[in-house]
């Protein structure tokens, strides 16, 4: 038997299954509603994967027109500042080796660092010596092999820091390498987004899809905040259309008894409760928590990490004498991208989606890594409109 | 235009801003007699060729990086993508000609190689090569080869594409599984799958004997299956449904497409014709298909929207029963980080 085929048939091509769960969902929906007195039902997810499987398969289609699912800061590429890649553009400028992923090589500072340079994609355009690895042990293998100065970009939620902090403890990261830390923390930005949405007019977060990749580190027990502090149901879920559809069910079933204390674990296949033991270990060993500063929305206090004192000489920060300013607005004019990341606005709401701001030439950073909202929704289709053409096409 | 704009990778994409780009530089300066002979489909009209009373006439220019691929090469290639082309107008071809540059310093026996397999093509199926150019360039100008051919042939019912309300949607085989192969190279992914490029000569035979009932016909190759319907559905005007699950995808090429993040929807095919047929033909013309030796499959149908607003639009109905719009292929092709 082909076991990865099977789990594929099971939770991606198993149609069946997500009709009868959508009709589920449809059934629960005006009892949920009766007794919790909500007028919507709005569902958050902290993850650009989850994101990516809510529209790529339509799965807003199948919701009551009360439930809503919105995607809140999941992608870390779109919440890198400004002034970190305008730091890494001037380290490369003066003549470090600058190791970067591929997406945020693409991503456009809000004020050029020198005219036409606002980007390090534009920083290597211009002479700059501007390398795309997949990993850091590629920055690692490379930078041993010409030894000038060089600097690692990084940046990544709990899924990437472990694989950085294992490194570190390793002591395999040689002293031409430094690491400039962009690392930030999913739940204290999914609290901030929370606390947005139950402050604004809008309606509150009734539910929380928890992010899957992130919690095979942090375990489910990671998110057992939002119900007992917030009193909202909280799922991890998978990443296939089953998977989700299972989570709002939950969701659903959860604020009908009102009995939810922990964390549902719907992901039960990847996730345990308690995580990656290993992997907190050598985070919490590695890096300390920071407050740092997101994309669009500022500092959030303790939302960050960055290397502790026994490791100060791989980092950038401290070795170059890297000043830390306080935030300034730094979304080019027009961009809702903060507002994306935070749920608040679909990308359509945005005038610049799919005008101004194209995945080709994209003008904000949720727009960049293939993560962000706005790429998702650029690629797949505007999720919004599907409920009226869901009118067309009922047999 | 801002200053600082230059040519990306993205507007070579065969989508949206291929389209974007032709229109503004190149479609907007023509006047309006200056874009096709009397009569005739001409430059921007987005079907596989241009038609001058009964003649079809096709060009591409071919680059692809392998120039050598499981199941061909650039080769190959260059002469089946042009005789496809004109196939898919139901033009008979008759003859091609070719233009090869080359970088200085390329390697001569692969040049061989590669002018081999263009003949292998051209005497299985006894095309006359009746003309050409070859240059090469400067080493420093450009990298590798670059093959245009023309291809030319006549159709004694040219098949312009304008698909219509009730018309059903039928692929000849396992879409993407060209575009997956080279994917697979270009990230270091192994697989034992070969590329499906191949002429579909045979075709020719269905289009001649269904003739008044084939509305449109289209190789989906650079944009995919993604990019042709929705041609079709602007140039018509009409909606187009398609269910995921019935499009055919060879198990590989759905692997790829997983580790890769590319949708296999836009991913090229150098093999496989999309027809629109009227639905009342729709069994004949599968039981032809079969007897040719393809394994085509229904995937969807038009409709005439009720709102306005769905004009021009093509729908998906996904695997998991959900619906979205399925869009002209945006931006590089690059795959996923995380």
């Amino acid at each position: 038997m082909d076991l990865p085929k099977e789990i594929e048939i099971l939770f991606r091509e198993n149609s069946e299954l997500a009709k009868k769960l959508s009709e589920e969902i449809s059934k629960l929906t005006p009892k949920v509603i009766e007794k919790t007195g909500l007028e919507r039902i709005k569902i958050m997810n902290f993850c650009g994967t989850h994101e990516w499987t809510t529209t790529h398969y339509g799965i807003r289609s199948l919701m009551p027109e009360e439930v809503e699912l919105i995607a809140g800061p999941g992608c870390p590429v779109c919440v890198t500042p400004s002034s970190d890649i305008k730091n890494m553009i001037k380290l490369a400028m003066d003549g470090y080796v600058v190791y970067t992923f591929g997406d945020a090589y693409k991503l456009p500072t809000v004020s050029h660092y020198k005219e036409g340079i606002g980007s390090l994609a534009s920083a290597k355009a211009s002479g700059a010596d501007v390398r795309i690895v997949y990993s850091f042990v590629d920055a690692i293998e490379d930078a041993k092999t010409h030894g000038k100065p060089s600097v690692f970009f990084g940046l990544g939620f709990e899924t990437t820091a472990p694989s950085y902090a294992v490194l570190f403890k390793k002591e395999v990261i040689p002293k031409n390498l430094m690491f400039y830390s962009s690392l930030k923390l999913t739940a204290p930005a999914a609290i901030y987004a929370i606390k947005i949405h139950k402050m604004s007019k809008r309606s509150p977060v009734s539910g929380v899809i928890g992010p899957g990749h992130v919690s095979t580190i942090v375990g489910s027990k990671g998110w057992d905040f939002f119900p007992e502090e917030f009193g909202i149901p909280a799922v991890v879920s998978g990443f296939e259309p089953v998977d989700i559809l299972t989570a709002v069910l939950t969701i659903l079933k959860d604020l009908y008894t009102g009995k939810a204390k922990l964390t549902d674990l719907e992901y039960k296949r990847v996730v345990t409760r308690d995580g990656n033991i290993y992997a907190q270990d050598a985070v919490r060993e590695i890096f300390r928590t920071t407050d740092t500063i997101w994309r669009g929305i500022g500092n959030i206090p303790n939302s960050g990490l960055d290397l502790r004192d026994p490791f100060k000489e791989f980092n950038a920060k401290l070795q170059l004498n890297i000043k830390e300013n306080p935030w300034d607005y730094d979304l080019p004019p027009g961009c809702k991208c903060n507002e994306v990341t935070l749920g608040t606005a679909y990308p359509t709401d945005c005038p610049l989606f799919m005008k101004a701001c194209t995945p080709s030439r994209p003008w904000g950073p949720c727009m960049v890594s293939l993560e962000g909202s706005c790429a998702v929704w650029a690629r797949f289709g505007s999720s919004q409109r599907v409920l009226n053409l869901m009118k067309e096409v009922r047999e | 235009m801002r200053k600082m704009d230059k040519i990306t990778i993205a507007h070579g994409n065969g989508g949206k801003e291929t389209q974007q780009l032709l229109q503004r530089y190149l479609f907007s300066k023509l006047p309006e007699e200056l874009k096709r002979t009397p009569g005739g489909v001409g430059i921007d009209y987005p079907d596989d060729g241009a038609l001058v009373s009964n003649l079809v006439i096709s060009t591409d220019s071919h680059t692809v990086n392998p120039y050598f691929f499981p199941g061909g090469s650039i080769g190959k290639l260059a002469v089946s993508g042009t005789l496809n082309d004109v196939i898919m107008m139901g033009g008979r071809p008759t003859a091609i000609l070719d233009s090869i540059i080359v970088s200085e310093g390329f390697p001569l026996p692969s040049l061989d190689k590669i002018i081999d397999d263009m003949i292998s093509v051209l005497r299985e199926y006894k095309i006359p090569l009746i003309g050409g150019d070859f240059k090469v360039i400067p080493s420093d100008s450009m990298k590798g080869i670059v093959i245009n051919t023309v291809g030319l042939g006549i159709s004694k019912r040219p098949i312009v594409d304008k698909i219509r309300p009730g018309d059903s949607i039928i692929v000849t085989g396992p879409i993407g599984t060209h575009g997956a192969v080279i994917a697979a190279l270009q990230y270091g992914i192994g697989t034992s799958l070969e590329s499906d490029a191949k002429p579909l000569m045979k075709l020719l035979d269905l289009f001649e004997k269904f003739d008044q009932d084939i509305h449109a016909a289209r190789d989906p190759t650079r944009g995919g299956l993604a990019a042709t319907l929705n041609e079709w559905a602007q140039l018509s005007g009409e909606m187009i449904v398609v269910e995921e699950k019935k499009i055919p995808v060879l198990e590989e090429v759905k692997s790829i497409s997983s580790m890769t993040g590319i949708d296999p929807l836009s991913l090229a095919s150098e093999g496989v014709g999309v027809i629109a047929l009227p639905s009342e033909k729709e069994n004949e013309v599968l039981e032809e298909l079969n007897k040719l030796g393809f394994t085509p499959a229904v995937i969807g149908r038009v409709l005439n929207p009720k709102d306005i607003e769905n004009n021009s639009l093509v729908i998906l109905r996904t695997l998991a029963g959900g619906t979205r719009i399925l869009e002209m292929p945006v931006g590089d092709i690059v795959p996923r980080i995380c």
